[in-house]
């Protein structure tokens, strides 16, 4: 903890101040835990009828494990998919050639700059004008988590990228490497190892905003899980949570191995 | 392009709304996470926890459950209400839902930039005598966010981008009238869409910019 | 060695298209064909809308509209468990039926004009209207004029919110939710008071919350439910339609009503008349 020098390390009579003071906040944290309960007992929902449902292996195997399968499908395909778009855009964003660099450019500002959710409105109901054919929910989330993300991975590659020393890749010229070769050889696979915690918080985002996919009706968590479950037992409060604590351990231990790709 | 001239009242009201959900999470975002901030490197171990804790779970979880949370849980279960009239009271309830996540990511922005602040500095400013709460925010905060234009920018476009989000808890912005546009003019899909495109990019390319500048001009040398 | 990673993601992706690409069904011309050949039918649902067609916890369907697949189904030659249901939400009941990934769809879908230029419809096999669902102590609210001052919930993307609106109660505060079920939550918390649907999906709940709410029971628009089916599925239509027609004579209509949604209290219908076309 490098900021752990704001305050001078307390002595003695300090130190007890210090603890009284800590036990003081967390009893007032307590209490307002407290009363969010009580609030919510007496509206029930503590109700054992409500809670119960969330530990039967049917409701797990119904609606909260399938909801999962969608949530992981989705966003896996997103991943592959996005780090490609941002792999190409990125070398595109690169190039020495104006008329590939601009179009790029425009490209990955443009799909940085509109939200997620209409590009997916978008991707679901346009898809019929624009190419003929309507196109599944799986495939306009996937479409929208492609675009968005890849295009900030492609912004965070390509910062790798100019973080590089230009020594490596004039060593690289220099061993006769053509320019596909050293992009490809020396300068992305160091740039990628360089921006891993950053993709990989990209892609904690990306996990998470899957959970869009619910207002096109993608079978995901949020709408498999939690509105299933709801529709059958009303107990809203209660399958959102659990939904919500299935996300943050997901996503917790993304970031662990953020850390540890990023301490290696 | 008829939809979108025949119903361009609707369409910047939805974008005022946008700006609205914006500048108002915004503020209490920068509020909020400070104080996350100050919580996380306090003196005492039970602030630091349960800030620490906050984050984690504000982070992780997707918005769209942090509303859901907002509008059913603080709205209905804990009674909270801010207005009579149902329009406001979802719009001050979007907005606690926006700044209660987008609060974690400031936090963590800052924290981050505490991290780029000289040792010394904080050094220099106990030898002179100041506490916890001068030292930080009189030396280290500034400094901090000053190093941290750049982030908060990005959060600030992201943040205005998850406005679209506030349907869950029934605010009538841009994407809830992009979707009844497109069930209303059907065969406009693409105009309509490039509409509402256009608007965010209107929003969020001069706010990259701006903030681009800012963290340029804003920079600690050292 | 990057390069060869790169290889084996394009190949991964390319392989993954081509499994997709292939997962259409098989074609055929009317939905009668596929029954008799194939014994097997793919039909649209709704699932989160109890009394109607709701998936349980043991993942199976149940519910009004659930009943009336299984007759129908089983008067084309296709016995119960041939029948997968694939849940269907309102956005994606037509897209659902042009690209063939189900044969029928029995989803609460009312018959419109608009809807006719792009699916056909056998039935109706139920003729609902739009009411008002309430606090079973609630006294005062009668009707849709009885709203003005008062909260009304419905849910987002549906339009019969807006014509109580303007038709019915100037004065009324509108909410707009993701799903009926947080709805219900919020009128038994008492911060709104009444949810707007068609009265039969408002029966559903009163009934799955036996006691608590109540439909008002004065409807104040007719609404066709109808069985979506291709477009110029003429035989697949008229084969339906003679399959209600002995599902309204022979009784098991109103069986089926009376079971799903008859807890409610609600008044069962007359079956009403088929509009062949």
């Amino acid at each position: 903890m490098t900021y752990a020098n704001l305050y001078e390390r307390p002595g003695p009579r300090g130190v007890r101040r210090n603890r009284a003071l800590a036990a003081l906040v967390a009893l007032a944290l307590l209490a307002l835990a407290y009363v969010v309960y009580l609030r919510f007992d007496a509206r029930d929902q503590w109700a054992a009828e409500k809670w119960t449902p969330l530990l039967r292996g049917d409701v797990w195997a119904t609606f909260i494990l399938p909801g999962l399968a969608g949530t992981l499908g989705a966003a896996v395909t997103g991943v592959i998919l996005a780090g490609l778009f941002g792999l190409v855009f990125a070398t595109a964003r690169l190039s020495e050639h104006r008329w590939i660099r601009m179009p790029a450019a425009a490209v990955v500002e443009f799909f940085r700059s509109v939200p997620l959710l209409l590009l997916i409105f978008f991707a679901f109901f346009g898809s019929y004008m624009l190419i003929g054919v309507n196109i599944s929910a799986f495939a306009a989330v996937v479409f929208g988590l492609t675009l968005y993300n890849g295009s900030v991975i492609a912004e965070i590659v390509r910062a790798g990228v100019l973080s590089l020393p230009r020594g490596q890749s004039e060593a690289a010229y220099a061993t006769g490497m053509r320019k596909g070769q050293v992009m490809r050889l020396v300068l992305l696979p160091q740039a990628f190892r360089a921006m891993m915690p950053a993709i990989v918080s990209q892609f904690v985002v990306l996990l998470k905003d899957s959970a869009l996919g619910l207002i096109v009706g993608y079978d995901e968590l949020v709408d498999r899980g939690l509105n299933g479950i709801a529709a059958n037992f009303s107990n809203v409060i209660p399958a959102a949570i659990l939904i919500a604590a299935i996300f943050i351990v997901i996503n917790l231990s993304l970031d662990r191995l953020a850390h540890r790709l990023g301490a290696r | 392009m008829d939809a979108l001239l025949i119903e361009r009242e609707t369409i910047l009201a939805a974008f005022w709304m946008t700006i609205r959900l914006t500048a108002v999470s915004a503020l209490g975002s920068l509020v909020l996470g400070t104080l996350l901030t100050a919580m996380r490197v306090a003196p005492l171990a039970s602030l630091r926890a349960a800030a620490s804790c906050y984050v984690s779970v504000a982070r992780n979880t997707p918005l769209t459950l942090v509303l859901l949370f907002t509008g059913l849980g603080v709205g209905a279960n804990l009674g909270v209400e801010l207005s009579d009239d149902l329009a406001t009271n979802n719009f001050w309830l979007a907005c606690i839902g926006l700044t209660a996540y987008t609060s974690a990511f400031v936090c963590e922005a800052l924290r981050s930039g505490l991290n780029t602040v000289p040792v010394g500095q904080a050094e220099a400013a106990r030898s002179l005598g100041l506490g916890f709460v001068k030292t930080l925010g009189l030396i280290t905060l500034p400094q901090a966010f000053r190093a941290v234009v750049a982030p908060l920018g990005s959060i600030l476009i992201a943040l205005t981008k998850n406005t679209t989000i506030a349907l869950v808890v029934g605010v009538s912005e841009a994407s809830v009238r992009m979707r009844e546009m497109i069930e209303t003019y059907g065969d406009q899909v693409i105009e309509i869409f490039l509409g509402f495109a256009a608007g965010f990019l209107l929003l969020c390319l001069p706010m990259g910019l701006l903030f681009g500048w800012l963290s340029r001009r804003m920079a600690v040398a050292r | 060695m990057f390069g060869r990673s790169l290889h084996v993601t394009f190949t991964v992706i390319a392989l993954a298209a081509a499994a997709t690409a292939c997962g259409g069904q098989d074609d055929y011309a009317s939905v009668v064909d596929k029954a008799k050949t194939a014994k097997k039918l793919v039909i649209g649902v709704k699932a989160d809308q109890p009394g109607l067609g709701l998936r349980t916890p043991d993942g199976t369907f149940t519910g009004f509209d659930i009943e009336v697949a299984r007759y129908v189904a089983k008067q084309l030659g296709v016995e119960a468990k041939d029948i997968t249901f694939k849940e269907t939400v309102s956005a994606n009941r037509e897209a659902f039926i042009e690209q063939g990934q189900v044969d029928m769809v029995v989803a609460t879908y009312s018959i419109t004009d608009a809807r006719k230029q792009k699916v056909s419809f056998a039935g109706p096999y139920f003729v609902a209207g739009q009411d008002l669902l309430i606090r079973a102590g609630d006294t005062a609210l009668t009707g849709p004029e009885a709203l003005n001052g008062k909260k009304l919930c419905s849910v987002a993307g549906s339009t019969p919110a807006q014509k109580v609106k303007s038709e019915y109660a100037k004065e009324v505060q509108l909410q707009e939710e993701r799903t009926y079920s947080a709805c219900v939550d919020r009128v038994l918390g008492g911060q709104l008071d009444a949810i707007t649907t068609d009265d039969v999906i408002l029966a559903g709940y009163a009934a799955q919350h036996g006691g608590e709410l109540k439909v008002v029971g004065k409807p104040f628009s007719t609404e066709k439910y109808g069985i979506g089916l291709k477009k110029d599925d003429k035989a697949g239509r008229d084969a339906v339609n003679d399959a209600l027609e002995k599902m309204f004579a022979d009784g098991s209509w109103t069986k089926a009503l009376q079971a799903s949604v008859g807890a409610s209290g609600f008044a069962l219908p007359q079956a009403p008349k088929l509009e062949r076309y």
